[in-house]
């Protein structure tokens, strides 16, 4: 893969019965780029990851692969890890994983040639022909994601892919995500911890109540959803920043300040006269942090 | 991935190739298939299926060859005169009183003793209370008989025919019909479903399950039908497998297709719930529709009208037609009509109930209501 498969969701809506789920839901997924997809419970994640694979039908709307509507069979080319997790609980891990990717259309040989190799990068190598029931919870994780890779898809859609994840887990499944992403694919994940989707993912996109608030890289959104505070550490004392015209303080005390200014420009008059007042230790834009910019744009 | 090597990324230059319909199928009936082969209660409870059929042949033919011959004391000074009386349970005394003891003490059911005085065939039979009638003919000479309207199939074996017939039908489709139910609510409850669903369509999902768990179904039943036939070769009923054999053979085609409906609406019954706890409610109308035609087999196998309807009725016809044919009351074209109507009535349900299973599999929590899932 060269890294230009691209996924665009475009003007999708459900309703279910009386109640509409999604309206006009557009963004896209970019190749190569793990795309995090960010909103709170019954925001409608799950429901768009569901019509994105074919699972559910959309009212309006269509999923666009590469420019084209995807048709079912398209679907095979998906890696899809749903938010509900499942595998039949008496099948031995690897005949599982053999069994989804043939049913993907992979050859046998290449089925089994995968199976092995996922579970041996996930760590559950030893484990391949043990039945899923006897699995630990955190193993059965795993496996289900190496169900979602198992046949070399083109594109990934995750759901929560790392809830229920310990620490080193998460970590195994990041660096398999990211290798995937380098090899072009686009990869959208859902996640309600905010602090690893702000870690992982290079695009956002922010969902709620069934519409879309925001979508972006994450320096874009932040430098977008970035006010103009600055923050200010000189080695003397910063008194003199609260007699600066346009100057709000926030925070103060002693060398550390924290204010707001209507534009740029009054920020770096406050930058040159702390300079020829004394040394500067740091001044900086203030950054939202992602929890910051999700409150901000779900209301 | 390292070892990964992706195609050009082009739209049309996918690197998984085309999965023809069929193939699917297979896979998924080849997992159902292998799952249950795999399942030791499955083994079990195959193996003691034939044990029953092949004791209860067994035990027919130890109960027919000792019971139904009557039991004569004969003089052994007569016994040259005597046609051939092959065909009873024969005791051989000295003393004319001594088989008179034996016919008192109910030892045996008729004496024959020497008396050339008064018989002109130089014997005299002795009873209790009356003369056995099967000892006198086969000592009479009998006139020749022409029977213009031959009379049916015997009774008894009528009614053995009738239990075979309904026994393996329903003991095969409640077996094969909660297996697959089960295993419709175990992809739903488990949440495999939604994995299966984003690969292949449901409708394949539901003919991959109704071939697998017909093909075991068919499987155990051609088994059971083996191992009947050796079992009443070995126990040398041939008569009997060569009156049942035309109408059994009839029974598997019908089976084949009969079963294919039930599974069909055993699986979309189950697709309406979504844990194991659930599937009783939901699946007792299927069982239902499955117990009546052996009840009505079994209490009417006497009753040409009421087979007669049975033998049309899709859900019936399975058990119906083949007892029907059994009996030789129904014409050359009749099964063929049966089947035409069970195939038709079988493609008709198989597409209601893809329905219903495509529109339900994903509604998980409560029970869906039937009306909803069909509307979809």
């Amino acid at each position: 893969m060269e890294g230009t498969t691209l996924l665009e969701v475009r003007g999708v809506s459900r309703s279910f019965g009386e109640r509409q789920v999604l309206t006009d839901v557009t963004f896209d997924v970019r190749p190569g780029r793990l795309t995090g997809f960010v909103g709170g419970n019954g925001a409608g994640k799950t429901t768009t990851m569901r019509i994105i694979l074919g699972v559910l039908s959309a009212d309006a709307g269509t999923v666009l692969l590469d420019g084209e509507a995807l048709e079912p069979d398209d679907r095979r080319r998906f890696g899809y890890m749903p938010e509900e997790r499942g595998l039949y609980p008496k099948m031995k891990v690897a005949e599982h994983l053999v069994y989804l990717a043939r049913l993907h259309g992979l050859a046998p040989a290449a089925a089994k040639r995968n199976a092995d190799d996922l579970l041996d990068q996930l760590g559950l190598g030893d484990r391949a022909g043990d039945t899923v029931e006897s699995l630990s919870l955190g193993n059965q994780q795993r496996a289900q994601i190496a169900a979602a890779l198992v046949h070399d898809p083109e594109v990934l859609v995750l759901d929560e892919p790392f809830s229920g994840l310990d620490p080193i887990a998460v970590e195994t499944v990041l660096n398999v995500l990211k290798s995937r992403a380098a090899a072009g694919a686009p990869v959208l994940f859902s996640s309600h911890q905010l602090d690893i989707v702000e870690r992982l993912c290079d695009d956002l996109v922010v969902i709620a109540d069934g519409s879309i608030r925001a979508t972006g890289s994450r320096e874009g959104l932040r430098d977008e959803h970035s006010g103009q505070r600055y923050e200010l550490v000189v080695a003397g004392d910063a008194g003199w920043v609260r007699d600066m015209p346009h100057v709000s303080i926030v925070e103060f005390s002693g060398g550390h300040a924290v204010f707001d200014v209507p534009s740029p420009p009054d920020a770096q008059a406050v930058l040159r006269e702390a300079i020829s007042a004394g040394p500067v230790t740091s001044f900086q834009r203030r950054q939202p942090s992602l929890a910051q910019i999700f409150r901000e744009v779900i209301q | 991935m390292s070892t990964t090597i992706f195609a050009p990324a082009t739209r049309h230059s996918n690197h998984l190739p085309k999965l023809p319909a069929s193939q699917v199928v297979r896979l998924v009936a080849g997992r159902e298939v292998t799952a249950r082969l795999r399942s030791k209660s499955f083994l079990i409870s195959t193996g003691v299926l034939l044990l029953i059929v092949l004791a209860s042949i067994v035990v027919g033919a130890v109960a027919s060859a000792n019971a139904d011959l009557t039991k004569v004391a004969i003089q052994r000074s007569v016994i040259n005169a005597l046609p051939d009386m092959s065909g009873f349970d024969q005791t051989l005394v000295d003393e004319v009183s001594e088989v008179e003891e034996l016919v008192r003490e109910g030892e045996v059911d008729a004496g024959i003793v020497s008396n050339s005085e008064v018989s002109p065939l130089g014997i005299t039979v002795i009873g209790l209370d009356a003369a056995s009638a099967d000892v006198v003919a086969q000592l009479s000479v009998a006139p020749d008989v022409r029977i213009l309207e031959p009379a049916e199939q015997d009774p008894f074996l009528a009614y053995l025919v009738a239990l075979g017939f309904g026994l393996v039908f329903f003991l095969s489709s409640i077996t094969f019909g909660s297996t697959i139910a089960q295993s419709v609510v175990e992809e739903k409850q488990t949440r495999i479903v939604e994995i299966l669903l984003a690969t292949i369509s449901a409708r394949l999902l539901l003919a991959g399950k109704v071939v697998g768990n017909s093909v075991l179904a068919f499987g155990q039943t051609l088994l059971i039908a083996l191992v009947a036939s050796i079992g009443l070769l070995v126990t040398g009923q041939n008569v009997v497998l060569g009156q049942v054999g035309p109408a059994a053979a009839w029974f598997v085609v019908f089976f084949a297709f009969g079963f294919v409906l039930l599974a069909a609406m055993f699986a979309a019954a189950a697709s309406l719930v979504s844990r194991q706890e659930d599937l009783g409610a939901v699946i007792s109308p299927v069982t239902t529709l499955v117990m009546v035609p052996y009840f009505a087999v079994i209490f009417f196998n006497d009753n040409p009208t009421v087979l007669a309807i049975m033998s049309y009725i899709p859900f019936s016809a399975p058990v119906g037609m083949p007892m029907r044919l059994f009996l030789g009351d129904a014409q050359w074209w009749e099964p063929l009509l049966s089947l035409a109507l069970l195939a038709v009535s079988t493609v008709f349900v198989i597409v209601i109930g893809a329905r219903i299973y495509s529109n339900a599999l994903l509604r998980t929590g409560t029970r869906v209501k039937l009306a909803d899932a069909l509307r979809g």
